[in-house]
């Protein structure tokens, strides 16, 4: 960190895990003892070379990476602004940038002596992406998903079964991510010394959001170096959905720094914010403790944290990861959104003019920048980071298309 | 404030035996069944009563008392409510310590500082929050311990070493030790380690230790309690309530006399 400049947005979290007000370690002392644990062997990671290149031979041999930085031109052409690149995240093994994370933290867990994972899943996602490393280092893993989760995304349920993973579904609560997080925090403190928990994106108690963000930031280290080869140039705007916010913060965190690079994280409007039903924490929550670290949260007057809406299972999480609360507050990156029927008519659009299949979140960011690229002119360059492929979504999205007439 | 805590052990040691602490949530299964439940602990022999705040996502707790959680929440109960329920409790029993037990969140969107000035007015006498470790001391315990309030600590047996002297270090009323690793109301304590425990606390500190967590009879409360200075009894209090609940919700007053029941014969266990 010694090239880091003093005015830098990349110094946090300080030494308590704080991004501002964010963050922290708000977990139960049952629990205290496991992340103290994982901070230290995180801690010997990063000044163990090792581990570095480690990391790189399966980022490289296993995960297909670099992912390329592809120049959509008929998505630029049809939105008529700003040249829009994609950063093809989607064409990773398992089909998202969630495996970039779990790749790091299953390396962790084996360098720590652990034999079993546990992981928490919304869409399934990110529990495919944790069962594949799994069945890859031959360790025992656990998936909690919330029962209703379960039932809409049989597929990756089945996937993460083939690859010899146990999913349980969690029927407490809302029966949806947040308990499943909940339910995989309380199997943890039930067996702390075999197992390690693999958090999906950069919320939890700290160490994760920052240990996330940094297996994530391949995402953006690797796009400033294409963009620069390809434009010669640093790009004028980044664009990322939000529902926890790692593919996002691996985007954007290489390019805090440059001032000139504007960010826009996009979140779930669902049915719209004036509705209700919706999961855009930044935009309609507000600061608030749950599952480890203090951010802006969905929650009632009493404190009683709310529900969480969007047709996109990937971002329907009531909060949102601490660091991406600290930029809202200081102003670093502007945080919008986007409602089902945008992001809905965006993964038709993007599939038909690019022959890409976007998943229901990225399709969010590509809602935004369908409105954003043609405010700015043609010689602008901007980044969109394309997450995730949109196969898992189609059971879903294909009804609703056809009753839009857009099949 | 702080007197109630130590007065209870004092007394209880006078007599040469343990204390009991039933913890009940409050609103469950309903705000005036609730107040009845309370006082029926108290005429049944409980030595303090943890009143549990409700909250939708109790992370450290088991299915029984998230339940419980639940129910309360959808009768409409809420922070501001409990704090009223404890200050009626107040009125009606002057000794008996009462702890409020939950997590952070309402009380941080209640506000920290109106919070820790209501607790004080209500006559609550300690906190357990179960998710403020003593890296985030300065968000509630410092301010509460400033107040009178007993900020009471829970000791796992993974808290071992330096870090039980850091937990224990702002430790106020009582030291809870958690007799499981894991959550409320699913594996039963393993009665033989409470001992050892017990010990290894009070090494570091004067204060009483009571066990809790995985503790569901009367005979394993009389165990435990001989290993330490007392017993906390939550979950199984919650099963019985959410039983007695599903059946006979609509005559006032019935639920909590078999609370009392349950808790004379959780009493007797722990003072033979």
């Amino acid at each position: 960190m010694s090239d880091t400049p003093l005015n830098s947005y990349r110094t946090l979290p300080d030494d308590s895990g704080r991004f501002g007000l964010h963050g922290g370690r708000f977990v139960a002392e049952t629990l205290m003892p496991l992340i103290l644990e994982v901070e230290t062997a995180y801690r010997e990671t990063q000044a163990d070379p090792s581990f570095a290149s480690e990391l790189a031979y399966f980022h490289k041999h296993y995960i297909g990476r670099p992912s390329p930085l592809y120049f959509a031109e008929r998505l630029t052409e049809a939105y008529g602004g700003a040249k829009l690149y994609l950063k093809r995240d989607e064409l990773n093994h398992t089909g998202a940038h969630k495996i970039n994370n779990v790749i790091g933290q299953a390396l962790l867990a084996k360098r720590m002596g652990k034999t079993k994972i546990i992981a928490e899943t919304g869409a399934g996602q990110h529990g495919v992406a944790t069962a594949t490393a799994c069945a890859l280092f031959d360790l025992e893993c656990e998936v909690f998903m919330g029962a209703e989760d379960v039932r809409r995304q049989k597929p990756n349920v089945d996937r993460m079964r083939l690859l010899g993973a146990k999913v349980h579904a969690v029927t407490s609560g809302t029966s949806t991510l947040k308990d499943a997080m909940n339910e995989a925090l309380r199997y943890w403190v039930a067996h702390p010394d075999t197992h390690f928990y693999i958090i999906g994106t950069v919320a939890g108690p700290h160490p994760y959001p920052e240990m996330v963000r940094d297996f994530q930031a391949i995402i953006g280290t690797e796009a400033r170096a294409q963009i620069m080869e390809a434009e010669g140039r640093l790009p004028d705007a980044l664009i990322a959905c939000i529902g926890g916010g790692s593919n996002a913060m691996g985007l954007f965190y290489p390019f805090l720094d440059d001032e000139d690079v504007a960010i826009y994280g996009v979140e779930a409007a669902g049915h719209g914010i004036g509705s209700g039903l919706h999961a855009a924490s930044l935009t309609g929550g507000r600061p608030g403790v749950l599952h480890g670290n203090r951010t802006y949260l969905l929650q009632n007057d009493d404190g009683q944290i709310a529900d969480a809406h969007s047709i996109s299972a990937g971002l329907d999480y009531p909060g949102i990861g601490p660091e991406h609360a600290w930029l809202h507050d200081i102003g670093r990156v502007n945080y919008v959104s986007a409602t089902d029927e945008e992001a809905l008519v965006q993964f038709q659009k993007c599939s038909r003019l690019e022959g890409i299949i976007p998943a229901l979140e990225p399709s969010h960011a590509l809602a935004f920048a369908s409105t954003f690229l043609p405010t700015l002119p043609k010689d602008q360059v901007v980044i969109l980071n394309m997450c995730g492929r949109g196969d898992k979504d189609l059971e879903a999205v294909l009804p609703k298309l056809d009753e839009r007439g857009l099949l | 404030m702080t007197e109630r805590i130590a007065s209870c052990f004092k007394k209880a040691a006078d007599e040469g035996r343990s204390v009991l602490g039933v913890f009940v949530t409050a609103g469950d299964p309903s705000e005036a069944e609730s107040d009845h439940i309370l006082d029926q602990l108290v005429e049944n022999g409980a030595d303090f009563v943890e009143l549990g705040m409700p909250f939708s996502d109790p992370m450290a707790d088991g299915p029984a008392i998230q339940a419980a959680s639940l129910r309360a929440l959808a009768g409409g109960m809420t922070l501001v409510k409990t704090l009223a329920m404890a200050k009626r409790f107040r009125a009606r029993h002057a000794d008996t310590p009462l702890i409020l037990m939950g997590y952070y969140n309402p009380i941080y969107s209640h506000n920290p500082d109106k919070f820790i000035a209501d607790a004080v007015d209500a006559g609550v006498d300690g906190l357990i929050v179960v998710d403020l470790p003593p890296e985030e001391d300065a968000e509630l315990c410092d301010p509460a311990r400033e107040a009178g309030l007993s900020f009471i600590r829970l000791i796992t047996p993974t808290t071992l070493g330096n870090r039980l002297t850091d937990v224990i270090e702002k430790a106020g009323g009582f030291v809870y030790y958690v007799a499981i690793a894991g959550i409320t109301g699913t594996k039963s304590a393993d009665i033989s380690s409470i001992g050892d425990a017990v010990a290894r606390i009070k090494e570091v500190t004067s204060l009483p230790v009571v066990t809790g967590f995985g503790i569901r009879t009367p005979e394993q409360a009389r165990d435990a309690a001989s290993k330490g200075d007392g017993v906390v009894i939550g979950s199984a209090v919650i099963s019985l309530i959410a039983e007695a609940s599903s059946t006979e919700l609509s005559q006032e007053g019935v639920i909590a006399g078999k609370i009392g029941s349950f808790c004379a014969t959780l009493s007797d266990a722990v003072r033979s």
